[in-house]
């Protein structure tokens, strides 16, 4: 069983953090902080398993991540997961949030904080791995970005219409046309 | 108030917040909007308020707020509140959250929606935090979604299932007929959470396992194959193996129902083999196969031919270059060391040089394993590399390294003075680290290798001028020292160089003991101790470790204090007894619980004269009339913390009924132990003459821990007729007010030196 998906930065700031098992608000937090310190020591060519730390289960728990440029992905997991398979399902969850995201970078998961965690809900259910596939993920969570827009309705519209021209990227209009040196031959009029 | 902004606007004002204090300052702002919005009936956009606040809730800032909002928002007929309300259930409720129970209902009537999304967010809020009661509630109508012709919603009701067995472990009987026909399934989700139901229902409960068992290995076999030997599928290909997720859920679920099982393991033993030659290995996906495999032939009761193919591909892994499939590898390997155990010491030098790999997790795997692999024949080696590991081993494994050191040492030492040279080498490299227990086993090891008394003490003193901030290899120098301090001074040794030590660098070594700002009060106490014992071995420089202890007469530590004051008693009122009670001591034996034998040394003190010095161990007693006969427990408080007391007062604590505690020349002495009352004890001790000759003035002393109180009434008599004539009684009541257990009565052992003579 998965215990926990934990998705922060090199700085250790939390960008996704899903516990599949209750703790208290200092506990996650304090998770966190461990799990960082824990992670951030390690070189990039060691091994990716870490025996995990104290706080979040004993002897049973390691933590398996992988650090993608600017994020670590931690996944908490217990001795009932193959290890190597976890490994290959962080690989599946990055490479969909890739096509989900078009070339995912940390700000994608920043601002679409939400999008993220219902992606992860389409690849990971109650600690439990439900679905490996990648195009069958992403074609599931299209389908519900669809309906939700959808939904909109009149009420969202106008809210809409304002954050669409906000977002729109007009270039700016500008001042000077300058087309360059044009020979424009201008006929001279005849005189009447 | 002003309008909450969206999602985004508010992630980007949070961080473009250049200090805590503002981040927190606009958390705060953000928080006041959301509480007044939650309180407006109708408003449009919700779920972007409870979105912001499990942004919120994500960097750490209470967000209690938000639950009962959440329930509103299930309730809601929109998907995208839906969406959103599920979500912060998720994340915000939890079954001892009252609000947890009012999402009940919607939950049902989510289950049973038109639209499957909306099934398919209950049956995962379902699965992350449903309580037992929701379980019980819901789980006809998870079972009914399992039949359902959507395998969308399948394996999810799957996967929920799981969730519902592991919280009510009686409802599994319900998912058992369910869970079978699923196996018949094409979509690999759904077969992928089928297997999972199926593992955990086994797991669960031996009768399930029977059942599954004469069932599905035909069936699971079957699609194994059809993964194995199929040709390429692009849908469920994961660099060129065929969705490695299901086989790896597959073999385990095979390995489960094939151990301990002859017939489900033939049905297995050509897939695996097949499997185990099919995979593909340079990638990790193909590994992560093989690796399941290998754990599953060797878990099952299958043929040699394919164990032996196994072991292989363990040691072809050992030998990768990545350092994840060499983890796994040690990690499989640590699995069955104790079944396989010769398959695995082919491969001892491989793991022996991954003690030295630079990743901290391999070490550790590498540790684990070695010490699993130690044995008779491998000691001297193994050790000698275990020992260079333990000099350069991070501090996080050095404390499991000395004892899993110490524990090989015991069980394999070829030789005592080998024994006595390894943990002196463990005390000097990690001393720190070692448990408690080491320096009392020590010691008992060193009295009990008499012909090494010369060569230990030497060796320690050299340790000790050394270095003196390894707290237990201080305390059994000092102990030593103290005891065989007489041999260190006489110079010559066979085992060792000879090196002249006068008794001033004895003591000065011992006083820098007493006085270093490293030594624990316990090392001092070991040392003061130690130089009172001298007192007695050495000639010349008594008066130095009379003023020595008299200075520590006013230490502000009460336990050298109350030391310092007594020895100085031993040296001005009982200088008499002097020699007596800083004799040597009796060779201890090793004891375990539920011994009856006390362990009582007997000394008999031909004539007591003080500044004696007393060379001989254990001298047979002679019997004449007139000899006392001490049956001291002095020389136990003299010493460390030791076994023998623990049995003693384990017998007195634990109201046994009768008991021989001495029985050695025609003495006997029996113990009938009473409990009075919770904490009180009532001890009657009976001594008798079993031989031809009268023994006179025949006391008893007894000494307790401070926590225990002790009172001696008379005796009955005080001389013992010969032939058994008659019996010498005498009562002793104890009373342990503060129900002091075993291990903390050990710990204050060596504290007083009160006996009270029973006379």
């Amino acid at each position: 069983m998965i215990k926990a998906i934990l998705i922060f930065n090199n700085h250790g700031k939390p960008r996704l953090i899903r516990f599949y098992q209750y703790f208290s608000e200092d506990m996650q937090q304090q998770i966190i902080r461990e799990t960082f310190h824990l992670v951030s020591k390690r070189d990039d060519n060691v091994c990716n398993f870490l025996e995990g730390g104290s706080l979040i289960g004993g002897s049973d728990y390691k933590l398996i991540y992988r650090h993608y440029a600017t994020l670590y992905f931690v996944f908490c997991v217990d001795s009932s997961e193959s290890e190597l398979g976890i490994l290959d399902l962080i690989q599946v969850f990055v490479e969909t949030l890739d096509k989900c995201f078009e070339n995912v970078c940390e700000l994608d998961l920043i601002f679409h904080m939400d999008k993220v965690h219902y992606i992860l809900q389409e690849v990971v259910m109650g600690g439990m791995v439900l679905e490996t596939n990648m195009n069958e993920i992403v074609a599931q969570v299209e389908v519900q970005n669809r309906m939700e827009k959808s939904e909109g309705g009149l009420s969202a519209a106008p809210a809409r219409a304002v954050s669409a021209v906000k977002n729109m990227n007009l270039p700016e209009i500008p001042r000077n046309i300058n087309i360059g040196d044009i020979n424009i031959k201008v006929p001279s009029l005849s005189p009447f | 108030m002003s309008p909450s902004v969206p999602l985004q606007e508010m992630i980007r004002a949070i961080r473009s917040a250049r200090t805590q204090c503002e981040e927190r300052g606009v958390i705060q702002r953000e928080c006041a909007a959301i509480r007044a919005q939650f309180r407006q009936t109708d408003n449009g956009g919700r779920s972007h308020n409870l979105a912001k606040l499990l942004y919120v809730h994500m960097l750490g800032y209470p967000a209690h707020f938000g639950q009962m909002e959440c329930v509103r928002m299930i309730a809601s007929p929109r998907y995208s509140e839906k969406r959103v309300g599920y979500l912060g259930a998720m994340m915000l409720l939890d079954e001892k959250q009252d609000a947890s129970l009012l999402i009940t209902n919607s939950i049902k009537n989510d289950l049973s929606h038109s639209n499957q999304y909306v099934q398919s967010l209950a049956l995962c809020t379902l699965a992350c935090m449903g309580s037992a009661e929701m379980c019980r509630d819901l789980a006809p109508e998870i079972d009914r979604l399992l039949r359902s012709s959507n395998s969308y919603i399948k394996k999810k009701a799957a996967l929920c299932a799981v969730h519902i067995v592991r919280k009510v472990h009686e409802l599994g009987e319900l998912f058992v007929p369910s869970a079978r026909s699923l196996l018949s399934e094409k979509n690999h989700g759904v077969l992928h959470g089928a297997v999972v139901l199926i593992t955990e229902l086994c797991e669960r409960s031996p009768e399930t396992l029977e059942r599954f068992r004469k069932v599905s290995v035909p069936d699971l076999v079957q699609i194994m194959k059809g993964l194995v030997i199929s040709g390429y599928s692009p849908d469920h290909d994961v660099a060129g193996v065929s969705d490695p997720f299901l086989q790896v859920r597959i073999l385990r679920l095979l390995r489960i129902l094939g151990r301990n099982n002859e017939a489900a393991s033939d049905a297995m033993n050509d897939l695996l083999a097949q499997v185990a030659t099919n995979t593909d290995s340079t990638k990790t996906v193909g590994n992560a196969v093989l690796y399941e495999t290998v754990l599953s032939v060797l878990d099952i009761k299958s043929e040699s031919g394919l164990r032996v193919l196994a072991v292989n591909i363990l040691g072809r892994f050992l030998l990768n270059n990545d350092r994840n499939i060499r983890y796994i590898a040690m990690t499989s390997l640590q699995k069955i060391v104790s079944t396989d155990h010769n398959a695995v010491q082919r491969h001892r030098g491989t793991i022996v040089d991954c003690l030295k790999d630079q990743d901290a997790s391999v070490k550790r795997r590498a540790l684990e394993l070695s010490l699993a692999l130690v044995s008779a024949s491998n000691i001297r080696s193994m050790m000698k590399e275990l020992l260079i590991f333990l000099s350069s081993c991070p501090p996080e494994l050095r404390a499991h390294a000395a004892s899993g050191i110490f524990n090989a040492a015991e069980r394999y030492a070829p030789s005592k003075r080998w024994h006595i040279d390894t943990i002196l080498h463990v005390l000097t490299t990690a001393g720190g680290d070692v448990r408690d227990e080491t320096v009392p086993n020590l010691i008992q090891l060193i009295t009990n290798t008499s012909e090494l008394h010369c060569y230990t003490v030497h060796k320690l003193y050299r340790a000790l001028l050394t270095d003196i901030s390894q707290q237990p290899l201080v305390q059994v120098a000092c102990w030593c020292i103290g005891e065989y301090g007489d041999l260190l001074l006489k110079g010559e040794c066979q085992e060792t160089e000879a090196v002249q030590v006068t008794e001033d660098d004895v003591l000065d070594a011992l006083e820098i003991v007493l006085q270093s700002h490293m030594s624990t009060p316990t090392t001092r106490g070991f040392a003061l101790t130690a130089t009172m014992k001298l007192s007695t071995r050495i000639t010349d420089n008594v008066d130095r470790i009379r003023s020595i202890v008299s200075i520590y007469g006013s230490c502000i530590d009460v336990e050298l204090q109350q030391r310092a004051v007594e020895y100085n008693a031993l040296f001005k009122k009982y200088d008499h007894m002097r020699a007596a009670v800083l004799e040597r001591m009796p060779v201890i034996q090793k004891n375990s619980l539920g011994q009856t034998n006390g362990e009582l040394s007997e000394e008999p003190i031909k004539e007591s004269q003080p500044g004696k010095v007393k060379q001989e161990e254990m001298a047979l007693p002679q019997q004449p009339a007139g000899q006392n006969v001490y049956l001291t427990f002095h020389k136990l408080v003299c010493s460390t913390y030791l076994n023998q007391f623990k049995v003693f007062f384990m017998l007195l604590l634990a109201s046994a009924p009768t008991v021989t505690v001495y029985e050695k020349n025609g003495v006997t002495l029996t113990l009938i132990c009473e409990r009075q009352s919770e904490s009180g004890l009532t001890v009657t001790l009976t001594a008798s003459n079993s031989t031809d000759s009268d023994i006179s003035s025949f006391t008893l002393q007894a000494a307790v821990p401070k926590s225990v109180q002790l009172q001696m009434r008379a005796p009955s008599r005080d001389s013992l007729p010969a032939h058994g004539g008659a019996k010498l009684t005498q009562l002793v009541v104890l009373n342990n007010p503060n129900k002091v257990g075993l291990q903390n009565a050990n710990r204050t052992v060596p504290t007083s030196l009160t006996s009270i003579k029973m006379s």
